[in-house]
């Protein structure tokens, strides 16, 4: 009996150790990652502020704050003190909204139709396994393919002159092939993307129960009705959380923008825009958009820690990685608020 | 199938409206496209800057490495290539393939500057025997002692641009010559970059290290880097350190070299902001070229350029 409960108490306290045992070394796991993420962060912000730049020129330059008011506002430039992101920080946000605009109706209804509309035959899930395998392609790769497909569209249209669209407001211009504009950029993104958005979708859609959709269904609603007001809201939160994961990744995407020929120096904001009001008193800024060349923030930051002689460059390069983090920081806190607001909504 | 029809009807409308559209008249300023050599591109954008602030003429500079940038020229991406090599026969072929000259303008001269580590205490010149022996496919050259039996037993860290790099074609007709065209034309074990800024901070990052790259990255980077001489004789005797003054006299050889931009002639003539842009870049955006670190060409030089860009524009109003 005693020998039995020692026995008990011994095997009590080893399942207890390796109990403890998981949980600090899944505790490391995470101190791991935010210390990696604190060390990259702190590191950065000092190089930026200037106060301390073990690995700067020593000039006396290079100890100054670099993310001023004029960083925000001004266009590149060869001297570092007078650099600033501009150009990149409309191209990103312009490169987000309109990789947006094609990839989520498309990756969304994609998704419907896997879900709510396919048999669950051999080909459907052959769909599936090659749309999970799109998923890990480099990006590089589908650069490679924006390139050939949108901006030289395969030689096929030599010297044609580009087409107007008359919208009443201006002329949406349109290059054929569209060449080294923000639609080439965002049509390559959307691609890239595309397969995240759609497994993301599929998931969440998967999530809703199926009485919700019996129910629907049994008081009448066609299947339009049923996907429309009642799967699509429930899935909503789940889908909302895929966009913002997908768009997180457009706003730090480099090689496929290097690759189809995205400009790593330009002193313009697309559409030629001056002030910011220029897009509602001037609409025909708005319809040179797409077919504007650009820069995004990671191209500048690219641009500047390795195609630039002078090292005070990566200073700058330091100041603009800080505000590309704090705008993925912004869009990501916006997301998260937008995807609480849609799931409170439910209560089923 | 009747539902479907209305829907159907819209969508080709759509398509045939787009491709038929109306022809666009370009109202807006034509953005000038420059690409090519990472060596030319701080040059190009000083340019660009000036050339926006002082004339309000736009262009875009794409940092592409000297081959990928006269593909896009000839290709018609780009007005203006950079190069930090002439053009090769295959390149101007293809340009005129797809029917324009490309024209050669002279804009600065670069000295490719072997550098190493400031510690280094030991070696102050090589000799073009030297870093050929260093270079060479299959090169049997891994410690320092092997170029010099009295400097250390040490490996030699390299770094060099990558085959893209019109820097590296220049490199390698200078000091290797001609290599038979299946074997690599020099040696593969060091680190390759396209970006000059790799090969700086890799040379600053050892003792024993060494590498190749254009003068102004030595230039703006002095305090870290060492520049060593260049000697063409065997012995060593007439080794010459790169500086401004050796560079522009002439002195620095063969390693110092002329950079160029080739401009499409289709473009120069038939668009305005071009023939400005590299009109700009000839005469007032020179004084760019020193602050940037290169050497401003000799004036006889910089004239021929000008000539020529002169002579060409005048077949415009014939």
């Amino acid at each position: 009996m005693n020998t039995a409960n020692q026995a008990y108490q011994k095997q009590l306290r080893r399942r207890h150790a390796a109990s403890s045992l998981f949980s600090a070394i899944c505790l490391l796991a995470i101190w791991f990652a935010l210390f990696m993420l604190a060390l990259l962060l702190v590191g950065i912000s000092l190089k930026m502020t200037g106060i301390w730049d073990p690995t700067g020129s020593g000039s006396g330059a290079g100890s100054r704050n670099w993310l001023t008011y004029t960083f925000l506002t001004e266009h590149m430039s060869r001297k570092p003190e007078q650099s600033g992101m501009i150009a990149g920080i409309w191209g990103s946000l312009w490169l987000m909204f309109m990789t947006g605009l094609f990839s989520i109706p498309l990756g969304i209804g994609a998704a419907v139709y896997l879900e709510e509309y396919a048999k669950n035959n051999a080909f459907t899930r052959f769909i599936r396994l090659n749309i999970s395998n799109l998923a890990g392609v480099p990006s590089i790769v589908f650069g490679i393919l924006g390139l050939t497909v949108f901006a030289r569209m395969f030689g096929m249209f030599p010297d044609l002159p580009p087409r107007g669209i008359p919208l009443g407001i201006g002329v949406l211009k349109i290059s054929i092939p569209f060449g080294k504009s923000l639609l080439t950029g965002s049509l390559t993104l959307t691609l890239m993307i595309l397969p995240i958005i759609i497994i993301a979708s599929q998931e969440a859609l998967r999530s809703v129960p199926q009485s919700l959709r019996h129910a629907a269904l049994a008081l009448g609603a066609t299947k339009w009705q049923t996907i429309w007001l009642q799967v699509l809201p429930a899935s909503l939160p789940g889908i909302m959380t895929g966009i913002i994961l997908a768009l997180s990744r457009v706003i730090g995407e480099t090689a496929p923008l290097i690759v189809i020929g995205a400009a790593t120096y330009i002193r313009y904001n697309p559409g030629q825009m001056e002030r910011v009001s220029d897009y509602l008193l001037k609409p025909q800024t708005l319809l040179d958009v797409p077919s504007s060349q650009f820069t995004a923030m990671p191209l500048q930051i690219f641009e500047w820690v390795s195609h630039q002689p002078n090292p005070d460059f990566k200073n700058v390069a330091a100041a603009a990685i800080v505000v590309l983090l704090l705008v993925l920081l912004i869009m990501n806190g916006l997301a998260v608020y937008i995807r609480h607001h849609f799931s409170k909504r439910l209560d089923w | 199938m009747r539902k479907y029809r209305l829907g159907c009807s819209l969508a080709i409308a759509l398509c045939g409206g787009l491709l038929a559209g109306c022809e666009y008249q370009e109202t807006a300023q034509y953005v000038v496209q420059v690409a090519g050599s990472s060596t030319v591109s701080p040059v190009s954008s000083a340019v660009a800057e000036e050339a926006d602030k002082v004339l309000g003429i736009k262009a875009t500079v794409e940092t592409t490495g000297t081959g990928p940038g006269m593909e896009r020229l000839s290709r018609k991406e780009c007005d203006i290539s950079g190069a930090s090599r002439p053009i090769k026969e295959k390149e101007l072929e293809k340009c005129r393939q797809n029917g324009f000259e490309p024209i050669e303008f002279e804009i600065c001269i670069d000295g490719l500057t072997v550098a190493v580590h400031p510690e280094n205490t030991w070696c102050n010149c090589l000799t073009i025997e030297q870093l050929k022996k260093l270079w060479e496919f299959n090169s049997s050259v891994q410690k320092w002692s092997d170029l010099d039996p009295s400097w250390p037993n040490e490996d030699i860290k390299l770094f060099g641009p990558d085959h893209d790099s019109g820097t590296f074609d220049y490199f390698i007709e200078a000091v290797i010559g001609d290599v038979p065209e299946e074997q690599s034309p020099c040696r593969t074990d060091y680190t390759q970059s396209v970006n000059d800024t790799t090969l700086v901070d890799g040379v600053k990052g050892s003792k024993y290290s060494l590498g190749y790259f254009g003068f102004a990255y030595y230039l703006l980077n002095q305090q870290d880097l060492k520049a060593l001489g260049i000697a063409k004789s065997a012995d060593g005797s007439d080794c010459v350190v790169p500086t401004r003054e050796t560079i522009g006299a002439g002195d620095y050889v063969p390693l110092s070299r002329p950079l160029f931009i080739y401009v499409n002639k289709e473009s120069l003539l038939t668009k305005p902001e071009v023939a400005k842009f590299v009109d700009y870049y000839l005469n007032a955006g020179q004084s760019e070229v020193g602050e940037v670190g290169y050497i401003e060409l000799p004036s006889e030089r910089i004239d021929k350029a000008r000539e020529t860009l002169k002579q060409t524009l005048a077949e415009r109003r014939n």
